[in-house]
């Protein structure tokens, strides 16, 4: 008799007919669309969804697009999309109001990024010589940008704008976060109590402010605590604010990783006379930073994405250019197709950002083998 | 006298140096502190700021528009965070719900045998995530802006518009009514609970209490129906019309609010459906196997095995992105949704009074994220391992 608990069909139940076999397409289709008379219903009412959408979708962004329309005219009667807005504003959008003749500057910055993003992702290349490259690229793409020196024109950070002033931001954001983060984690790991309780509390309420605050409070409240000659460069206070904020979280997951590093790890180094600095930098953090890069990487894909906040400040990232860009009464009616464009331009870039993450992630576990 | 062998000089043990550092830490963060403040003091007094929170008192002098609460410029800039706060707390709630049905729905059904279901949920998630939130609040609020006007307002059976001055919807007469059913739907939630475990002891003892899912709802729905009727049972529902130029009656949603509330609901629901993956994942594949082996039914295994030790994967993260949430929910300024963090900012524009405004905004986004905090703590040991 069965247990009174159970759970437990008794008798097992009638026998079931043996599951049908079948190949090819059908069979497919039968396993993956048509499994039960649910799956079958789903998948009905999906395709009808995809069978209404995709055709009008298309007709909008390719059939009766407009691709050229040098004054808007011809966009005022198309029933499609209007790409002409981008070609007409791209510049501004990419570029912002740094000086139009000099934009080329920014465009090497473009492919300064984009080249250094490319050769992270080759494994066989040491992680020292990639730092290295970064700290190269970043110091070229600063003078290039700044100019002064060798022949280029001075531009003031006010001008800046676009994607190299997104890539500026991203960057100075996680170059200047990281160390931060790893910083604040070794403060919440200390022993000394008063070290322990600045980082924590630092880290608490940063991450329970909005991002948005932190910006304000960095360069609105910021400048009214210093005299008037200490004030510094309202990028440099934007940058500023997106560290702290990118530092604090960013310092969580560098906590979980020294966590994880077993008690072993320190004594061995103890016994072998290695101090809390050098413990620290050639034994315990090389091994936690390891394991925390995938964690890690999502906080910089939301660092990336939230380079976009300045727009709000004030600045002119490619948020703010394009709402520039927006302004012009000629074009306002295409603000959707603005939009597109520099949603494509972000899905690109926090799409190779995460490839790469899961690529990381996949050797780590292949490694644990 | 040199110190005595093997024993290091005071000022090189670790024991001082620990003090030393913390004396030097402390100090460095209170000067520049006191420094600060003494700058920040005297510049207001140059500028004849007053300081101190009296302003909170005066008249504010600007009007919050398109909001779920009336407030004029005769009302007082302590009234206005209310209000702020009010109008952040609607949003966040309302995206909060919509992120979780949402985000439950796609993590489900990227995990869906059916090919089609989950790569749809795929091409979402992938989508949304990928892209910054502002921008998809700002890509929504272009969107809207560019609806037709009232006139030619797309409609549903004439009870719902939808146009550039945003959606509206019937509202009943008597909201607050409706309000407290929605309430007594909580007790009436933990009545058809306590129900519905006696109906599976039943059930488990061979002795099935009949249509035990019916009288579940029926308990469900018990409270708040008997509240509609002790309060009269009011039946009237306010439908908008148009009139002129512009819509009466019913309640209308502005396109601010759509905007932000589509932008942190789609947003977030990508990131929880990922949680809720990763939460299902995390169930050993013994778990399932082991309960189909003793033949128990599809439900009970996701109510029964899965969903209990997945929830312990997921409500930690699930809190991290619902505080995400309410944060971000001071996008609104970028829209010009009149949000906590969009009347801070017209509060220290229009009373100088810029470190206050800005502490007393911080100080509530930080109870906020307490708050959740709190709640999930409290969830996150309901739901742990109990060891024996």
């Amino acid at each position: 008799m069965a247990d009174a608990r159970s759970f437990a069909v008794a008798g097992g139940g009638p026998p079931q007919p043996p599951p049908p076999v079948a190949r090819g397409a059908v069979g497919w289709a039968r396993r993956h669309l048509f499994a039960s008379p649910f799956d079958a219903l789903v998948t009905l009412a999906l395709g009808l969804l995809i069978a209404w959408l995709v055709p009008r979708a298309f007709a909008w962004a390719v059939v009766d697009a407009v691709w050229y329309a040098p004054d808007g005219q011809a966009c005022r009667a198309a029933t499609g999309a209007c790409w002409a807005v981008v070609a007409e504003k791209h510049r501004l959008i990419l570029f912002g109001t740094y000086p139009y003749d000099q934009q080329w500057r920014g465009a090497a910055v473009i492919a300064i990024f984009v080249a250094l993003i490319g050769l992270s992702s080759i494994g066989r290349i040491p992680v020292r010589l990639r730092l290295a490259a970064w700290g190269a690229g970043a110091s070229a793409g600063l003078v290039l940008l700044l100019g002064g020196v060798f022949g280029l024109s001075p531009v003031g950070t006010h001008l800046w704008g676009g994607l190299p002033l997104t890539i500026v931001i991203f960057v100075g954001t996680v170059a200047g976060g990281m160390p931060l983060a790893v910083l604040l984690a070794l403060g919440r790991q200390s022993e000394m109590p008063a070290i322990r309780a600045v980082s924590v509390g630092i880290v608490e309420v940063v991450r329970g402010l909005p991002l948005l605050a932190v910006l304000f409070v960095v360069s609105l409240v910021f400048p009214l605590f210093v005299p008037p000659e200490l004030s510094i460069d309202k990028l440099v206070r934007a940058i500023l604010g997106m560290i702290v904020f990118f530092g604090a979280y960013a310092a969580e997951i560098v906590r979980g990783g020294l966590q994880a590093i077993p008690a072993g790890q320190h004594e061995a180094a103890k016994a072998l006379g290695l101090g809390y600095r050098l413990r620290m930098r050639r034994v315990v953090l090389p091994q936690a930073l390891a394991l925390v890069v995938p964690a890690l990487l999502n906080d910089i894909i939301r660092a990336f994405k939230n380079t976009t906040f300045v727009a709000i400040l004030g600045l002119f990232d490619v948020l703010g250019a394009t709402k520039v860009a927006l302004e012009d009464p000629a074009w306002v009616r295409h603000a959707p197709e603005i939009y597109v464009f520099i949603f494509l331009l972000y899905l690109l870039f926090c799409l190779a950002f995460s490839r790469r993450g899961m690529a990381i992630e996949r050797r780590l576990a292949a490694r644990k083998r | 006298m040199p110190p005595a062998a093997g024993r290091p000089a005071f000022w090189r043990t670790a024991g001082f140096r620990a003090t030393l550092y913390q004396i030097l830490v402390i100090a460095v963060l209170v000067g520049s502190v006191a420094w600060m403040t003494d700058t920040a003091r005297r510049a207001m007094q140059q500028r004849g700021i007053a300081s101190g929170f009296d302003f909170l008192w005066d008249r504010a002098g600007f009007a919050i528009g398109h909001a779920f609460f009336v407030f004029t410029p005769d009302n007082t800039y302590f009234w206005a965070f209310v209000v702020g706060l009010g109008n952040s707390l609607v949003v966040a709630a309302a995206s909060l719900v919509t992120a979780t049905v949402l985000g439950v729905l796609l993590g489900l059904a990227r995990l869906s045998g059916n090919w089609l279901l989950a790569r749809a949920a795929g091409l979402y998630v992938e989508l949304f995530r990928n892209t910054p939130q502002l921008v998809q609040i700002v890509f929504w609020y272009a969107l809207f802006t560019l609806l037709p006007g009232p006139r030619q307002a797309w409609s549903l059976f004439d009870h719902a518009f939808f146009s550039n001055r945003g959606l509206l919807l019937p509202w009943p007469d008597q909201a607050m009514v409706f309000g407290l059913a929605l309430l007594l739907l909580v007790p009436g939630a933990l009545l058809a609970w306590a129900f519905q475990r006696l109906a599976d002891r039943r059930r488990r003892a061979g002795r099935p209490l009949p249509r035990a899912g019916l009288l579940a709802v029926a308990l469900l729905l018990a409270p708040s129906i008997a509240g509609w009727i002790a309060a009269g049972a009011p039946t009237g529902w306010s439908v908008p019309a148009l009139r002129g130029f512009n819509f009466a009656g019913g309640i209308a949603l502005s396109p601010e609010f759509l905007a932000l509330y589509l932008g942190l609901s789609f947003y977030i629901a990508a990131f929880i459906a990922e949680i809720v993956r990763a939460g299902i994942l995390s169930v050993g594949r013994g778990q399932v196997e082991a309960a189909e082996t003793i033949g128990l039914g599809r439900a009970d295994l996701y109510r029964k095995i899965v969903f209990p030790q997945a929830m312990r994967v997921i409500v930690p993260p699930l809190a991290a992105q619902y505080i995400s949430l309410v944060k971000n929910s001071s996008l609104g300024v970028a829209i010009g949704y009149p949000d906590l963090f969009s009347v801070t900012n017209t509060v220290l524009t229009l009373s100088g009074n810029t470190i206050e405004a800005i502490a007393i905004m911080a100080l509530i986004y930080l109870t906020l994220a307490l708050a959740i905090g709190g709640l999930a703590d409290i969830v996150n040991r309901a739901v742990r391992i109990r060891e024996r």
